[in-house]
């Protein structure tokens, strides 16, 4: 495998082990990226048989119904809530964290955040609808401990596709967060206090502001997938839950109207290409 | 400093209330696997009646072994492919290099649902069409770029002098390979595989496009479960699939760490 080529620096050297990863990234993410460009200005798929010409009509469908852009922006608002969200649980954690929590403990503790993100998002999502449905744990739990009765019934709508989305991402913001906020050195902080800053001062200008690249890592990554979620409005939205993404997914396995779903995607892969060039510069400054 | 240890005190409380908040769904949906009432009414009465009828349901085991050895074949060919492209960017300098470094970050960065239509439509539109195959195909893409990026990282911490030495002795290029460099990046390319094992055993997104009614993985197959209602099957087969999964990535941590300090 690793080629007997004497190592002399070069592209001509990297190709043979560079090539097959390349390739098969190529087959299976660049070019399709591409071919739904294309195939979202056609009226038909051309190999469906059906004949096929070029249209903005796809486009035109998405600026002149206004259901498409009204959706786009509770997308847009639901991935600004649930980073907010993100935000306000996940920092005050990282912060303690990096800074009050020592040792083993630090690192128990850390692990055990970080690890439900890297378990099936879809069974965590399934995990809260026997929370938040009617009849359910919430429910139960609540009525037992308060004299009076209440119903709790959040399934299906939509505080329960944030408290879904919130559970599902922000350990990303505790990760990103902490990663920044270990970085600041203690003295710093010292310093501030000791030059007679409150702990607010310090907060605000010392720890806030260093700790800033953490904070914008951390809501691109959330706010980004967010925008594009289907299958968590889907499962805790009911009805409530249509969003942008669940209207891609009806174009592709309801309403097989795959140009449109094209030029949707195509649309939500030009918005979150926006947010991320916005994001890069403090990204790049952090690393 | 009295305010300063009240302080320390709430902020490790509420690292527990985060940490309630995470595991508490997922332990009540494990503890509802193993109770007798299908529409999880309480009490709680023990049964593993619904781990039993798990083994009856022919779909849901196929559908977990298409997983399973979609999941292995994964992890082989980016462990394979993707060690090998590591160790070409960090031998080699060209022009293009960092273009091709950056070219690692949208697979990542994109949305799975718009990864998962394109190809779909792109797939379809060249004749590979849908299946075990297709989803196969898009695992190992949407894997390859973490595997890089793990082994990469653990190439940074090799020092290039063991080669030249090992050169210099009279080995030849394969023998460097083999005796010196991999050995020491394999904790890079454990945790990498793990890591591509674990993006394709929990893939829901982009199978869920590529599958076809006999030919799914175990997420899609639960997806459309929830889909039709709640049964208690779905409750057991999820708990398995989230101690798997969570068992994998505490295996993955050590490895890593292993990989980050020595």
């Amino acid at each position: 495998m690793a080629a007997a080529t004497a190592s002399r620096s070069g592209l001509r050297s990297a190709l043979p082990l560079l090539a097959p990863a390349y390739l098969w990234m190529t087959v299976a993410i660049f070019l399709p990226l591409s071919a739904m460009v294309f195939f979202s200005f056609m009226t038909e798929l051309p190999l469906s048989g059906k004949p096929w010409a070029f249209t903005l009509g796809n486009y035109a469908a998405f600026f002149s119904q206004s259901l498409y852009l009204t959706l786009l922006l509770a997308s847009l608002r639901l991935g600004l809530e649930v980073t907010l969200w993100c935000i306000v649980i996940g920092y005050p954690a990282a912060y303690v964290l990096a800074k009050v929590l020592k040792g083993r403990s630090r690192e128990a503790i850390f692990l055990l955040v970080i690890l439900p993100f890297w378990s099936n998002g879809l069974v965590r999502i399934f995990s809260w609808a026997m929370v938040l449905r009617e009849g359910g744990i919430l429910d139960t739990a609540l009525n037992a401990v308060l004299p009076f009765k209440i119903n709790i019934d959040l399934m299906y709508s939509y505080p329960a596709v944030i408290i879904g989305l919130v559970h599902s991402y922000v350990p990303y913001m505790v990760l990103t967060c902490y990663l920044t906020l270990q970085a600041i050195d203690d003295s710093l902080i010292e310093a501030g206090r000791s030059l007679g800053a409150s702990r607010l001062q310090v907060l605000k200008r010392v720890i806030i502001p260093l700790s800033m690249p953490g904070l914008v890592a951390g809501a691109a990554l959330i706010f980004v997938p967010v925008v594009g979620s289907f299958m968590e409005p889907r499962i805790l939205g009911g009805r409530t839950g249509t969003f942008y993404g669940t209207v891609i997914e009806d174009q592709f396995v309801a309403v097989f109207n795959w140009p449109l779903g094209a030029a949707l995607s195509f649309i939500l892969l030009a918005v979150v290409l926006v947010i991320l060039a916005v994001a890069s510069p403090v990204l790049k400054r952090a690393a | 400093m009295a305010t300063t240890r009240i302080l320390e005190w709430l902020g490790r409380l509420y690292i527990w209330l985060l940490l309630a908040f995470l595991y508490l769904p997922i332990i009540i949906m494990a503890l509802m696997s193993f109770n007798v009432s299908p529409f999880y009414q309480l009490p709680f009465e023990w049964t593993t009646e619904w781990y039993a009828s798990l083994w009856q349901n022919d779909q849901l085991i196929a559908a977990t072994w298409n997983s399973v050895e979609i999941a292995v074949i994964t992890t082989i060919i980016c462990t394979v492919l993707g060690s090998a492209a590591s160790l070409a960017l960090y031998r080699n300098e060209f022009r293009g290099k960092k273009f091709l470094q950056a070219l690692l970050f949208p697979p990542i960065a994109i949305p799975w649902l718009i990864t998962g239509t394109a190809m779909l439509i792109f797939f379809f539109g060249v004749g590979i069409g849908r299946g075990l195959h297709a989803i196969l195909l898009g695992h190992v893409a949407l894997a390859l770029p973490y595997v890089i990026v793990v082994v990469s990282a653990r190439l940074q911490t090799f020092a290039p002098e063991l080669e030249e030495a090992a050169r210099s002795l009279g080995a030849n290029q394969w023998q460097v390979t083999q005796r010196v460099t991999l050995p020491w990046i394999m904790p890079g390319v454990i945790a990498g595989g793990l890591f591509a094992f674990a993006v394709s055993f929990d893939q829901f997104v982009v199978s869920y496009f590529l599958a076809t009614p006999g030919q799914t993985t175990l997420p899609v197959e639960i997806y459309a479960a929830i889909r039709k209602g709640f049964t208690p099957e779905i409750n057991a087969v999820s708990t398995i699939i989230i101690v798997v999964s969570m068992a994998l990535m505490l295996l993955t941590a050590r490895f890593f760490k292993f990989g980050g300090e020595k």
